[in-house]
């Protein structure tokens, strides 16, 4: 199977099998007809261990949101499964599907608007417990709220206050509660800091972590900040075009980058030390990603690489660990979607 | 004239200088006081990175400085500003519009929503070239094409008469700095300018501007929260903070050393693509709300160094070092901290 990206130990808590989901492109009002689809997800494929936090990297229109969004159900997958605990919950049923997202809960990016503001605190944590009654029975909510505000670092009191009396950094706490209120065992994270302030931002990071300690989760964090990724990440997977491009331990995929995309992208990123300027290896690629409803043929990534030739238009990489690093201990030796795939430092080192 | 020598010069011959500069607004609950004695200079050829957190009040000081303040509700109420010997708050509507545009112009972060969505970009851009310099409409047309190039849209000739939704969020970027370069402007004023956009394409964009600006001698006001941006391309930085610089330092200086526990607390609070981090610093508490600042320093509440002194004397901007400022009574025991 192509499909090796050096998980850790353990039976995974999360299979993801050649994911698909396309969005029907239609023409005409009274009589749609489907003109294309945007591939937007187009055969991905991961674990997730236990206790464990993938990160997903990738820029605007890569896919890793409607990722997520097929984790917790939100869309259902055009093709490929979902193994939760070795079932696959893609095709279940309405109900039974209902059941199983108990313990798969999401966290949204913007919290300005993922919060109704017409809502208390109160009631927002606790509307989980509607939608699962079983949860916690009616007299506990209450108590059950107030804890889960104390342990977000928000004080209990403020159960009967609104969304607007809170700043960002709170409104992402509040965010986080909810997510916490069923005791689920997997939390997919979408940009979760990406709308907060760098002091307001490490408050967060430093909270999602504690929590997963205190309660043994499993995180998919997804955002697009390459460094919170690595901070928060064991292992990571960078994903373009709707496809992984690399997936590997942090360390492997900081240090040890395979995937032109990759390295591209890591060499990219704004490094707050000055003196970085002059001695760091700049790869800037030429023009935009292209469009998720024609991406290219073979590699998606060739027309913007500076390796591709023939045979990345015509046959699609697989994502595999390199043949020359196959069997070896080599950091280098993890899975990557180049028919090129070449170790490249890109992060200066310190 | 190099970059090296525009930055010696410039302490002398200052492109821009803003002195005790004072910004409120009248809100429901009371006067925010956004800017509270502003002071910063930018010489030719010169990047001043103006780095703050929301609400610092680094946009609205450069709105300031460009008479784009919405007005009201805000309301310039002291301080001034001197660009190229004249003090822009001292002249009338007409000479100051004539200044904005044609020796300063302003980059903004949303492409989308700057440009005008329905004339194709090279009618706004000729538009420039029609109403300032009396061109015709097929003059106009050409040094729109020459700017598009410059700025490196490709096929630009074929792209002229498209309209912004037409473009991805880079060229529109790139659109809007050629709008901004198009009268060649002294001073550029850019706020966020890549923020919105995806991390190969901020580089891209960021690696044009300081080219022009390299090639055109031009001052650049960089504002910004990204404190890797700062350290690609600023000569010397301004640290916002409730309405205040509470820091300014040559960039290297600025990250080696920090002299304001704010800047330093910032620094330690981001996590770093080059190491797997421990536990991240961060900052306790909110920045405060501008309606209600608290006494002496504004950073107190939140400042693990803070003393009686700070919770009633407002710090002054203390020289702390050649090209330094830290408005901090402990400024000396932060710089020896962090070295």
């Amino acid at each position: 199977m192509a499909h090796d990206d050096g998980g850790g130990p353990g039976t995974p808590i999360l299979e993801i099998r050649d994911l698909v989901k396309h969005f029907p492109l239609t023409r005409g009002v009274l009589f749609r007809k489907q003109v294309g689809a945007v591939k937007a997800v187009d055969g991905v494929s991961f674990d997730l261990h236990q206790g464990e936090t993938l990160g997903i990297v990738g820029e605007s229109g890569c896919g890793k949101s409607t990722v997520a969004r097929l984790l917790v159900g939100l869309e259902r997958p055009t093709s490929g499964q979902i193994r939760y605990r070795g079932e696959d919950i893609s095709t279940l049923s309405a109900r039974a599907l209902r059941a199983v997202r108990r313990n798969i809960q999401m966290v949204f990016q913007d919290p300005y608007t993922s919060l109704n503001p017409r809502m208390t605190v109160g009631d927002i944590i606790g509307e989980p417990y509607e939608i699962h009654p079983e949860a916690a029975p009616k007299r506990d909510r209450r108590r059950k709220v107030q804890e889960l505000l104390e342990v977000v670092g928000l004080n209990p009191e403020f159960i009967h206050r609104y969304p607007h009396q809170f700043s960002g950094g709170q409104r992402q706490r509040i965010g986080i509660a909810r997510g916490l209120a069923l005791r689920p065992e997997i939390i997919v994270a979408d940009e979760p800091v990406s709308a907060l302030d760098v002091s307001v931002q490490a408050q967060v990071v430093n909270l999602l972590e504690e929590l997963q300690r205190e309660f043994a989760l499993s995180y998919v964090f997804i955002a697009h900040d390459l460094s919170v990724v690595r901070h928060i990440s064991d292992r990571v997977a960078v994903m373009y075009l709707g496809r992984l491009a690399e997936t590997g331990t942090q360390e492997q995929i900081y240090d040890h980058p395979t995937h032109p995309y990759t390295q591209a992208l890591l060499s990219a990123v704004p490094v707050p030390d000055p003196d970085a300027r002059t001695h760091r290896d700049r790869i800037l690629l030429a023009g935009d990603v292209p469009s998720p409803a024609n991406p290219p043929s073979g590699c998606r990534f060739r027309t913007r690489c500076w390796k591709a030739r023939q045979l990345c238009a015509d046959v699609v990489p697989p994502l595999d660990v390199p043949g020359e690093f196959r069997g070896t201990a080599s950091p280098a030796g993890h899975a990557s979607a180049c028919h090129f795939a070449e170790e490249r430092h890109v992060v200066p080192s310190e | 004239m190099t970059n090296e020598d525009a930055r010696s010069a410039g302490a002398g011959t200052a492109l821009l200088d803003v002195r005790d500069l004072r910004v409120e607004f009248r809100t429901r609950d009371g006067v925010a006081k956004a800017v509270n004695g502003v002071s910063y200079r930018v010489a030719p050829g010169q990047t001043l990175a103006v780095l703050g957190e929301s609400g610092s009040g680094k946009s609205v000081t450069a709105q300031a400085v460009m008479g784009i303040l919405d007005s009201p509700p805000g309301r310039v109420t002291g301080g001034e500003v001197v660009f190229q010997g004249r003090d822009l708050l001292t002249l009338r509507k007409d000479e100051r519009r004539r200044v904005r545009g044609a020796k300063m112009a302003m980059i903004f972060q949303d492409a989308l929503s700057a440009l005008n969505p329905v004339l194709s970009v090279g009618a706004q851009l000729g538009e420039m070239f029609q109403v300032h310099e009396g061109m015709s409409r097929k003059d106009a047309r050409g040094r729109a094409v020459e700017l598009m190039e410059r700025v490196g849209i490709p096929a630009a000739r074929e792209r002229v008469n498209d309209y912004p939704h037409q473009f991805s969020g880079g060229m529109r970027q790139r659109i809007m700095i050629a709008m901004a370069l198009a009268l060649g402007p002294d001073l550029i004023i850019a706020d966020e300018p890549t923020t919105a956009l995806d991390v190969t394409v901020q580089a891209q964009v960021m690696d044009l501007l300081a080219e022009l600006q390299r090639e055109l001698t031009m001052g650049l006001i960089l504002i910004t929260h990204d404190l890797g941006v700062v350290a690609d391309v600023a000569d010397t930085i301004a640290v916002m903070y409730a309405g205040r610089i509470v820091e300014t330092a040559p960039v290297h200086q600025l990250y080696r050393a920090p002299a304001h526990p704010y800047t330093r607390g910032l620094l330690d609070s981001v996590p770093r693509l080059d190491q797997k981090g421990r536990r991240l610093y961060a900052i306790k508490g909110l920045p405060p709300s501008l309606t209600a600042i608290p006494p002496g320093c504004p950073f107190h509440p939140r400042c693990p160094l803070a003393q009686d002194i700070c919770r009633t004397d407002p710090p002054p901007l203390y020289e702390a070092g050649p090209g330094r400022a830290s408005a901090c009574h402990f400024w000396k025991e932060t710089l020896d901290g962090a070295r």
